[in-house]
């Protein structure tokens, strides 16, 4: 078999599911249409882990053009396919979260109306994020970026009848819409100085753009690659939820479960993570861009954490720890380590989708309950869930062993070392985000699982495990969760793994970092010195103490504390912000743009006036037309005389 | 001598009595009419005081025609004008204003 049949097989299988599924929903039925969809998803990852399998065997990167979609003006638009190890793991990852999540959803979208839509959705957002992370050019990076990001409108209005849904829909498409212009406008500046779409050619004509300037305000020059990077970047801020544009991601929980752990969490969000990853040659030009990276993602990475700690519905608790964890991500390409980043990215995938799904499937047990005040003591009646769950906090967490304690282990370091400006400061966002990273991570599992039960009578007799179509993947994902961090750290981020991939400063963190390590056990052995693991067991303390030794004190903190409390509990007043300024602000906008400018300009003085300056001049006219014979006549005698008169003097 | 011009002021004047007399009537529509006939024989006038002048017979020629148009026209101008009066009991001109716009 080659290699690109084998990337088409892989990206139009889900696309060909999704299309049966979508549009001949109602013939295949709900078995055909999950069916369809999940072989499409099965061949998917069976080619990428062939890939990736090809891949470390030592198989050549694979680049090549499959389809011309244009040639303007000597820049070509190609589909092609660039698939090294970068795109193989991003493709394996991507495959098989959505192919654990194609399973759960048969059991948690069970007695849904909406059911082939559904796996119609899911597929195509297979399909758009395949197309996303194996593009050889920015053209069709876009288009996935793009295809991702209709999926995920789509999906989180999937409960289309009720108005929160609308609105977070709106609300993450509207979001995104400001991230994609600067992302759209970025491509077009590369398009302008170096003439071409293709990775390859564009990375070697990066000299073309060091040097010049472009002057965005008057007088002052910014250089052409930082605004490259800077306007890549914000197109990443949309997607990947990073401050200020992240308020879409904690809405998008109105989704269905399973979409909120494949697109919100796993795969979609990370999107942006990727794409600085793949484009690292541009970004490694500009330290003035690695420099706002690192500080918007260690911002977002330690408060978007904070706001955890005060919600209570468990899917944005989830979803506030996946912004932060995000944040640590970008950060870790803001300083450089961008194998980290990538890292972390894949620990996540494998951690957040299992926390998301664990916690999809309390909200099945509860009758679609998501108040952890609600909840508690689900322990004995949910023992895979509690256990699954308990793995996956303890990933996120950073517990010495598992996955997410390389990867976020890793990130620190790689902060502690970088050279990149306000490094400094994302190192100790990073630290403290440790430790409220464990804080929010152990309520979560506390309130949910253990304590006391707080539900009504009739949920707890109901109360029973969920089916194994929910709980396989559970465990299909817990196994990852616990082993990949142990077993790739050393090749995937020290190893030459990306080698050729990924750009790495000779000075790079990694390097440095890399110096030090002599294997996991070593690492985990050498972390013990550093305050990371030790700060995630002061959090696992404080929220022990805190929920369940004793409950009543969170709430008296809160009192005590209320002018912050208040302030987390509204978000930092981001939304606030955004609705009554921003929001306002267009809508007066274009309130006055429709009373001045359409009501009164056009309508009220072209159309209307031009009708009324006829309209009055006919008026006036009309008194002329007397309906008597003879004033028509006399008009004619008079006109007739006066063009005699003019002949008669004219010779 | 009686000259070419007398014969053209004539033509002049009965040309102006008939218009004065289509403004200054607010009554008649017969009246209209006749002025009408008037303007008519004005320009025969003139038609056969130039072919008279000029040794041209055409203009006396174009007279005949001219008699025979208007015989026609007062012929129609009249049977309209009974049909009018059937219609609208009246053929004051005053009251003739459906034209106005």
């Amino acid at each position: 078999m080659d290699f690109a049949a084998v990337c088409l097989m892989i990206v139009l299988a889900p696309l060909a599911a999704a299309l049966v599924a979508g549009l001949g929903g109602r013939y295949v039925g709900r078995a055909g249409a999950h069916t369809v969809c999940i072989a499409g998803v099965a061949i998917s990852f069976a080619g990428s882990a062939w890939i990736l399998a090809r891949m470390l065997g030592g198989a050549a990167v694979f680049n090549e053009n499959v389809y011309t979609w244009g040639v303007s003006d000597g820049l070509a638009m190609n589909i092609g396919f660039l698939v090294d190890r970068l795109s193989a793991l991003m493709m394996t990852v991507v495959s098989f979260v959505s192919l654990a999540v194609h399973v759960y959803t048969i059991g948690y979208m069970r007695d849904d109306p909406g059911y082939a839509r559904f796996f119609a959705y899911i597929s195509l957002f297979t399909f758009a994020m395949l197309m996303l992370v194996m593009s050889n050019n920015f053209l069709q990076l876009f288009f996935g970026w793009e295809g991702v990001g209709l999926v995920s409108y789509l999906l989180i209005g999937f409960w289309y009848k009720r108005p929160t849904a609308i609105f977070a829909n709106y609300k993450a498409f509207i979001v995104n819409r400001i991230g994609d212009f600067a992302f759209i406008v970025a491509i077009a500046i590369i398009a302008a100085y170096m003439s071409s779409l293709d990775y390859t050619e564009v990375f070697q004509r990066i000299p073309r753009a060091i040097g010049h300037d472009l002057f965005l305000t008057p007088g002052e020059p910014s250089k052409v690659i930082t605004v490259i990077c800077v306007g890549l970047f914000i197109g990443a801020m949309g997607k990947s939820a990073q401050v200020p544009l992240h308020v879409w991601l904690p809405d998008s929980m109105e989704g269905p479960t399973p979409i909120s752990a494949l697109i919100h969490a796993a795969t979609m969000v990370t999107a942006g993570i990727f794409m600085v990853a793949r484009l690292s040659p541009l970004f490694e030009m500009s330290p003035d861009a690695l420099h706002f990276i690192v500080v918007i993602g260690a911002t977002t990475a330690l408060f978007m954490g904070l706001l955890g700690l005060v919600n209570n519905d468990i899917k944005r608790v989830v979803a506030y720890s996946t912004l932060s964890q995000l944040g640590y991500m970008t950060a870790a390409l803001g300083a450089g380590a961008y194998g980290a980043g990538i890292f972390h990215l894949m620990t996540h995938a494998f951690f957040k989708a299992l926390l998301f799904l664990a916690a999809g499937s309390v909200i099945i047990a509860m009758h679609h309950e998501q108040d952890m005040r609600r909840m508690g003591g689900l322990r004995k009646y949910l023992p895979v869930t509690y256990w699954t769950c308990l793995v996956g906090a303890l990933a996120l967490i950073g517990f010495p062993g598992l996955s997410g304690f390389f990867s976020k282990d890793i990130i620190i370091e790689a902060l502690h070392h970088s050279r990149t400006e306000g490094a400094g400061y994302a190192y100790w966002c990073a630290l403290i985000g440790v430790f409220v990273t464990a804080l929010y991570s152990f309520r979560l599992v506390f309130m949910t699982f253990h304590g006391r039960e707080r539900m009504d009578e009739h949920t707890r007799e109901h109360l029973h495990e969920s089916p194994w179509v929910v709980t396989a993947p559970l465990i299909a994902l817990a196994i990852p969760s616990i082993a990949i961090g142990w077993l790739t750290v050393g090749p995937v981020v020290f190893g030459d793994f990306f080698a050729g991939a990924l750009a790495q400063a000779p000075d790079g963190p990694i390097v440095v970092l890399g110096e030090e390590f002599h294997g996991p056990a070593a690492f985990m052995l050498h972390a013990f010195g550093s305050p990371a693991v030790y700060l995630a067991l002061a959090g696992v303390v404080a929220a022990w103490y805190l929920y369940l030794k004793r409950p009543e004190l969170p709430d008296r903190i809160a009192a005590r504390f209320s002018r912050t409390y208040r302030l987390l509990v509204n978000k930092y007043y981001f939304d606030w912000f955004n609705e009554n300024v921003v929001a306002a602000g267009v809508r007066n906008f274009g309130t006055s743009l429709w009373k001045r400018g359409d009501e009164t300009v056009i309508d009220g003085w072209l159309v209307n006036g031009s009708a009324r300056a006829v309209a009055a001049l006919s008026a006036a006219v009309r008194h002329v037309q007397s309906g008597y014979l003879y004033h028509y006549a006399f008009a004619m005698i008079i006109g007739l005389s006066l063009l005699l008169g003019w002949l008669l003097l004219r010779s | 001598m009686i000259g070419l011009a007398h014969y053209l002021l004539l033509a002049g004047v009965l040309f102006a009595i008939a218009v004065a007399g289509i403004f200054i009537n607010r009554r008649n529509v017969i009246l209209l009419l006749m002025c009408i006939e008037l303007m008519l024989l004005a320009v025969n006038f003139n038609f056969v005081a130039f072919s008279r002048f000029l040794g041209i017979l055409d203009g006396q020629v174009f007279v005949f025609f001219i008699l025979t148009v208007a015989a026609a026209e007062a012929a129609i101008g009249l049977a309209i004008l009974v049909v009018l009066f059937r219609q609208r009991r009246s053929i004051n001109v005053e009251d003739l204003d459906a034209m106005k716009g």
